[in-house]
């Protein structure tokens, strides 16, 4: 009996001495249920050995023809659709469809509203990045964050729930307005979240950023130039950790964003790492935005229009975009002067930033292929609409 | 820049472009002929003093009555951060127009969106297949007569 004692890298080196074993391409299929595509997302990828060829990203698995509902609901209906779209921006998604109805209409609302709905989309922006903070983690392999991420946005989404009374689908930006008044005790909430959430961040960056197995499996992994990032229509984060410093929240200056300061955090190079980061900083940017904004909410009505009004917009089209947690969310009408509108149209962020994946992933292995579309940050249900 | 500016803009760079100044003068979009939409699309892009390197958003508007369908462009440029929304007419019986995948990536997927809801065809286009629709579905959803058997009558 003789025992003979291995190395991993002996039994590597060996491996290389034997015969060549020759690889085909082959296909191999990714989802619709696999746990890194955050819904029913599947992929097709043409593989050699384990490096990625081709990639192709196969929709509407969740597919619901929201534009075609759309054609034959009001548009104060249509409102409450846009939160089935993406359910982390969904306060964002109300805002975008309210906008577009009230410059149609030149309807004005005042600034106690238009603060009100500023922090309400911070506040949606910070529960959407701690969330996709967490995913992100639990995609590289780490269980822990996924459970931090959720814990951190439970106490947003009780101080959400406080006021409008729901916790996912919250319908609470309406044209003319939003459905409630603050509560008396939401500034006192929202200042101990600040309080709250700012050593978490630290936190974060302690876990996971400092991390070396994250910062080895992100840096240049997935690299999206500027020129290809323009061209593949990515927008939000994506786009802006490429470089670009588009941010509709400075650029078209909608809400109170104007009188607020803060800053929009770009990347250099445009890989997985600049993308993780750049979440990360936005959610401090977004946290000093609310805290400007949460001791001088002006005093004023909740709304201005009659909640049972009805809205007919002039013949015409209209448009209007607004930056989500993921990026430009552009409502698009065409009204024909009835109470429906002819055709709605929504240019959803997520949509249009999952295409750079068939240009990033290619060349990289499966793991990094999870890795890309964690720090894409995609919704499926707006995806497929 | 202002739209209604950069409208003007449009009209008096590229007036031979574009069919018809809009009707109503709330419209913001620019309707350009349909024979010459490729070319107009790349000087628009490369134009120094326009510079609409994002092709923000492609969908088109299914007119029944008028037997056309409006494919509308929105651009975008992240250098001057202005926009313009682009129209073009193409009849209903011949819904054929060039594709865009040449000047901007994102053209190929946005164009299949269409061409699965609105049976819109691209020239060139190199993969026009359905993208939310299996591929045996018949006919195109957001036709405004589309009819299928799960339909509910309101």
């Amino acid at each position: 009996m003789t025992i003979q004692l291995k190395t991993l890298n002996e039994i590597l080196h060996n491996l290389d001495e034997k015969k060549h074993w020759g690889t085909k391409e082959y296909f191999i299929n990714m989802g619709p249920q696999h746990p890194s595509s955050h819904g029913v997302l599947r992929f097709v990828l043409k593989l050699e050995g384990e490096i990625i060829k081709e990639i192709i990203p196969i929709l509407g698995y969740i597919h619901r023809g929201i534009e075609k509902i759309g054609e034959s609901v009001s548009y104060r209906n249509f409102v409450h659709l846009t939160d089935r779209c993406d359910y982390f921006s969904s306060i964002i998604n109300n805002w975008a469809v309210s906008r577009t109805i009230e410059q149609a209409l030149n309807m004005e609302t005042n600034d106690r509203i238009e603060t009100i709905r500023t922090i309400f989309a911070e506040i949606q922006r910070i529960q959407s990045h701690t969330m996709w903070w967490g995913v992100f983690g639990m995609d590289l392999g780490a269980f822990t964050p996924f459970f931090y991420g959720f814990r951190d946005r439970e106490f947003l989404t009780s101080i959400v729930e406080e006021t409008c009374g729901s916790r996912l689908t919250m319908n609470y930006i309406q044209p003319g307005g939003v459905l409630y008044d603050i509560k008396s005790n939401f500034i006192k909430r929202i200042k101990q979240y600040i309080k709250y959430l700012r050593p978490r961040i630290e936190e974060y960056e302690r876990l996971i950023s400092d991390n070396v197995i994250v910062q080895k499996r992100t840096e240049n992994i997935g690299i999206l130039t500027k020129e290809k990032a323009l061209s593949f229509g990515s927008t939000g984060p994506v786009l802006r950790a490429s470089g670009v410093p588009l941010d509709l929240r400075k650029n078209d200056s909608y809400g109170v964003y104007d009188k607020v300061k803060f800053s929009v955090v770009i990347g250099t190079k445009g890989d997985s790492w600049d993308r993780y980061w750049i979440r990360i900083e936005e959610m401090r940017q977004s946290l000093n935005i609310i805290e400007q904004l949460v001791d001088n909410i002006p005093a004023g009505k909740h709304m201005v229009t009659k909640y049972t009004t009805k809205i007919k917009l002039p013949v015409g089209y209209y448009q209007s975009s607004i930056e989500t947690a993921r990026g430009i969310l552009g409502i698009f009408v065409a009204s024909n002067g009835m109470e429906n509108p002819y055709r709605i149209h929504m240019r959803s962020p997520n949509y249009n930033n999952l295409w750079s994946i068939t240009d990033m992933a290619v060349g990289l292995k499966i793991s990094d292929l999870v890795t890309i579309v964690s720090t894409l940050d995609l919704i499926i249900p707006d995806v497929d609409r | 820049m202002i739209i209604s500016i950069l409208k003007d803009a449009i009209y008096l760079k590229y007036g031979d472009f574009v069919l018809e100044k809009s009707e109503i003068s709330l419209v913001k979009e620019v309707i350009i002929k349909q024979s010459k939409f490729l070319e107009f699309m790349q000087l628009v892009k490369d134009d120094k003093d326009l510079k609409f390197d994002i092709l923000l958003d492609h969908t088109a508007v299914d007119y029944i009555n008028e037997n056309v369908f409006h494919l509308v462009y929105h651009l975008y440029s992240s250098i001057y951060n202005h926009q313009v929304i682009i129209l073009v007419e193409v009849p209903r019986d011949k819904p054929v127009i060039s594709t865009l995948c040449s000047i901007w990536r994102i053209a190929e997927w946005q164009e299949r969106e269409v061409f699965d809801l609105f049976g819109i065809l691209y020239n060139n286009h190199p993969d026009l297949r359905r993208i939310f629709l299996e591929d045996d579905w018949v006919g195109f959803p957001l036709r405004k007569n589309y009819k299928d058997n799960f339909m509910l009558e309101k």
